[in-house]
């Protein structure tokens, strides 16, 4: 296999998980701004922290206010992470390496991304806004669907396997950073409800919320949210599951030495970790160290092989 | 009934299926009549059918255009099939096999000895002024003194039914795969025909295409590393360069993916690491081919791959400096070259082509330009021509001063009366004109497309047939009447 298809099947995974992943924050975020009482100002703020793109979005806006965060989010040209440019990318990866992927693959990326482009404003409108989002990430599930129904799955599927769960690693350590930083430490008695409608959306931004409840009987806490999404090895979202994914993709390939000792690194500390003991500050600095963890691996996948 | 054959106007041309007005040519009487006896309603259903078969099977070429910049675009298909009797399309097939092995002759000679030149059949002064002359070429002889491996010439034919070669495409000639891709639509939307007429296939190309690929392996191995290399997904024939490589089950390559190493062999980066290429199916022009050796600032090439090429470690096809052949000047000597190559006289004729640099030629196009057709002798894809009888008072006058301030650098040919092949028109048929190019592959033997590839101009009266002019194109049925 070309190490330039390597790389492109790699990015489509990327770029594909980044835009469902995003669809979801918009949408949890809408849902829970519903529910917050007016006195807790969480506002889109946050969405523009997750995806790290402060200095892009306050280039073009002064206020962080529903109709700009989320332009900014779906419809934004001049953001790399918005949905449509990130379909954009996906789409350009697709496009060369058509000849590799199930031609279906290609023509439903090719329709999402010009539904993306006709439709980016009804998320705008908080009644149409929904069915945008909801669109976009049952798309993006049903290619997904048929990249592993249809698709060989060989040395280039694991390429875009390995890009979708680091992706996926990477949104689940931004989400739990931004949010938990934004939430109170101790449950004070006044708003311990609203904390815990947070941590729900926290759970729920990763699709979690369910199959937390299923695993995790007791009431919402931080602790238990932290120890499921990081280390749950059966939740498909969590840290410890996409780590686990990677590796196995990549003890498929030849020469993964180096790469398998990147995983095995940031496996260990993430092993390591006792959530009960994630305060703030140990939190923050822990997900900087998973996050960092994630680059790694990605060098040297592209030292290795592209 | 929605075909009606009473009332078809052939007007001044040659038909391709109909003779005159309600009498189709021998070889079209079945097909005619059974267009006949489609109702509108399935004419219509035909249409979309055949329009869905290009859209699922991706069928694409890529325009340019200020507004939308580069898009993809369907091409447009005439679902009426053209004809030809398998016995003129021997003898037409003879005549490129000669025209093909003469040109490979004359450009090997020339890149050598230039026996030509210096027994003065073709002048030395062509050569000197030809853009596609690579000096970079000369003392080397690929594989059975062959460059251009892969020729697609185009054919006309004139009101009295004669075919002309109208030009020989030496460099990247596309096409193949709208050709191949035309005859698994018409096997869709037409199967009753496929049983009524005995038509030759075209499917074995791209075996044919690997097989002349592998010989041309300079390691002699059982499956040789064969790749296609693509200027990228921007490039008008990407669909095609995809399709063949896909096809061949050879790798489709980028400039960026090869490298030459210092032993002067090519390889191909892998997640395997370096993996060496021995024949690369080049779809890029000469002169973005290798930035060490020609363009420099070349992005899409390979550093070196001219280097590995001479020194025997790689194939490229077609070989490097080929073009030399695909001049339209070059063109008008070409039945002086099957003779003097082959001893033979040339089976298919010229379109009788004047040459600007000869005074008296070029006097005689100057007065006569209302009337001619002109090309730039390094033009293709229809680019940069003047079509006489269509152009303005103005347009004659531009032209008039492009040709004396470079003359070498143009032609004139008469304008032709290109035949014409029934087109559907809504639910109706009228003639438009139409060419022909089939692809000529040259190994140890030298083999041609059953057909090729009809394009036809699908505006009335136009004879501009380059799909990124607005051509169309049709599916060629070269059919064996033989017993019927």
């Amino acid at each position: 296999m070309l190490s330039r298809v390597a790389n492109n099947l790699c990015w489509l995974g990327r770029y594909l998980e980044r835009t469902e992943n995003t669809a979801r924050l918009i949408s949890v975020n809408a849902n829970l701004l519903l529910d917050l009482p007016k006195v807790i100002v969480l506002g889109w703020e946050p969405i523009v922290e997750i995806v790290s793109g402060h200095d892009e979005f306050y280039a073009l806006h002064d206020k962080a206010d529903e109709k700009s965060v989320i332009h900014f989010m779906v419809s934004e040209e001049a953001y790399p992470g918005s949905i449509l440019k990130s379909l954009e990318f996906a789409r350009e990866n697709a496009r060369t390496i058509r000849e590799i992927i199930p031609r279906e693959v290609w023509e439903q990326i090719n329709e999402l991304y010009l539904f993306a482009k006709e439709n980016g404003h009804k998320s705008l409108q908080r009644r149409s806004r929904y069915e945008f989002l909801t669109e976009i990430i049952e798309s993006i599930q049903k290619i997904t669907g048929i990249l592993s129904g249809t698709m060989t799955h060989d040395e280039g599927y694991q390429f875009l396997r390995i890009g979708r769960n680091l992706e996926r690693a990477d949104m689940t350590t931004r989400i739990i950073d931004v949010r938990s930083a934004s939430l109170l430490q101790e449950t004070e008695t006044e708003q311990a409800a609203f904390e815990n409608l947070q941590w729900m959306s926290v759970l729920k931004s990763l699709t979690a919320y369910q199959m937390y409840r299923r695993e995790v009987r007791l009431r919402i806490r931080r602790p238990d949210v932290l120890k499921f999404l990081l280390l749950e090895e059966k939740f498909p979202r969590s840290l410890s599951h996409t780590f686990g994914q990677v590796k196995h993709c990549v003890q498929a390939l030849p020469n993964s030495a180096n790469v398998v000792a990147a995983i095995g690194a940031v496996e260990a500390q993430l092993h390591n970790a006792n959530p009960q003991r994630l305060i703030q500050d140990k939190l923050h600095e822990f997900i900087d160290d998973m996050q960092f963890g994630i680059i790694e691996v990605f060098n040297q996948l592209e030292q290795t092989y592209f | 009934m929605a075909i009606t054959w009473d009332n078809y106007d052939v007007g001044p041309f040659y038909d391709e299926l109909v003779i005159t007005a309600g009498e189709p040519r021998p070889y079209a009487k079945d097909l005619n009549e059974y267009l006949h006896n489609l109702s509108d309603a399935e004419v219509k259903e035909y249409k979309i059918a055949a329009d869905s078969a290009i859209k699922v099977m991706g069928i694409t070429f890529r325009v340019y255009n200020d507004e939308e910049g580069s898009i993809d675009r369907a091409w447009p298909f005439d679902i009426v099939p053209r004809l030809i009797p398998l016995s003129e399309w021997q003898h037409i097939e003879e005549g490129l096999v000669q025209r093909v092995k003469a040109l490979n002759m004359f450009i090997d000679d020339l890149y050598n000895e230039q026996r030509v030149i210096k027994d003065g059949v073709f002048p030395a002064d062509m050569l000197k002024k030809s853009k596609n002359f690579l000096p970079q070429c000369q003392g080397f002889s690929p594989k059975n003194g062959v460059w251009a491996h892969i020729c697609g010439s185009d054919l006309v034919r004139d009101q009295h039914g004669t075919v002309y070669v109208l030009e020989d495409n030496l460099r990247v000639p596309s096409g193949v795969s709208y050709m191949l891709e035309n005859r698994q639509v018409m096997k869709r939307v037409f199967p009753e025909m496929f049983e009524k007429y005995n038509i030759l296939p075209v499917d074995d190309y791209p075996s044919d295409l690997y097989d002349m690929l592998a010989e041309l392996s300079p390691r002699d191995i059982e499956e040789p590393e064969i790749v296609v290399l693509t200027p990228g997904i921007y490039n008008s024939a990407y669909f095609e360069h995809a399709y063949l490589a896909q096809q061949m089950g050879a790798e489709l390559v980028v400039g960026s993916d090869l490298v030459v190493e210092d032993d002067d062999c090519v390889y191909m980066r892998t997640i395997h690491g370096l993996s060496r290429v021995d024949v690369i199916y080049r779809r890029i022009d000469d002169a973005f081919l290798d930035p060490e050796a020609f363009n420099p600032e070349s992005a899409l090439g390979v550093p070196g791959v001219m280097r590995a090429w001479k020194a025997g470690n790689v194939a490229l096809a077609n070989a490097p400096g080929s073009g030399v052949a695909d001049d339209k000047v070059v063109y008008s000597y070409v039945p002086q070259l099957i003779e003097y190559y082959l001893k033979e006289e040339a089976i298919l004729p010229n379109v009788p082509t004047y040459r600007c640099i000869n005074d008296s030629e070029r006097e005689y196009v100057l007065d006569n330009i209302e009337k001619m057709v002109v090309k730039p002798a390094n033009e293709s894809g229809g680019y940069g021509m003047l079509i006489g009888p269509h152009a303005s008072k103005k347009e004659h006058d531009e032209f008039r001063q492009l040709i004396q301030s470079d003359p070498r650098n143009y032609v004139a040919q008469p304008m032709l009366l290109l035949s014409t092949a029934p087109t559907m028109v809504d639910t109706a048929v009228e003639g438009r004109h139409l060419d022909l190019r089939p692809f000529i592959l040259s190994g140890e033997e030298v083999k041609v497309t059953m057909g090729g590839l009809t394009r036809v101009a699908m505006v009335k009266g136009s004879t501009v047939v380059n799909s990124s002019q607005g051509g169309g194109s049709k599916d060629t049925w070269i059919v064996d009447m033989e017993g019927q």
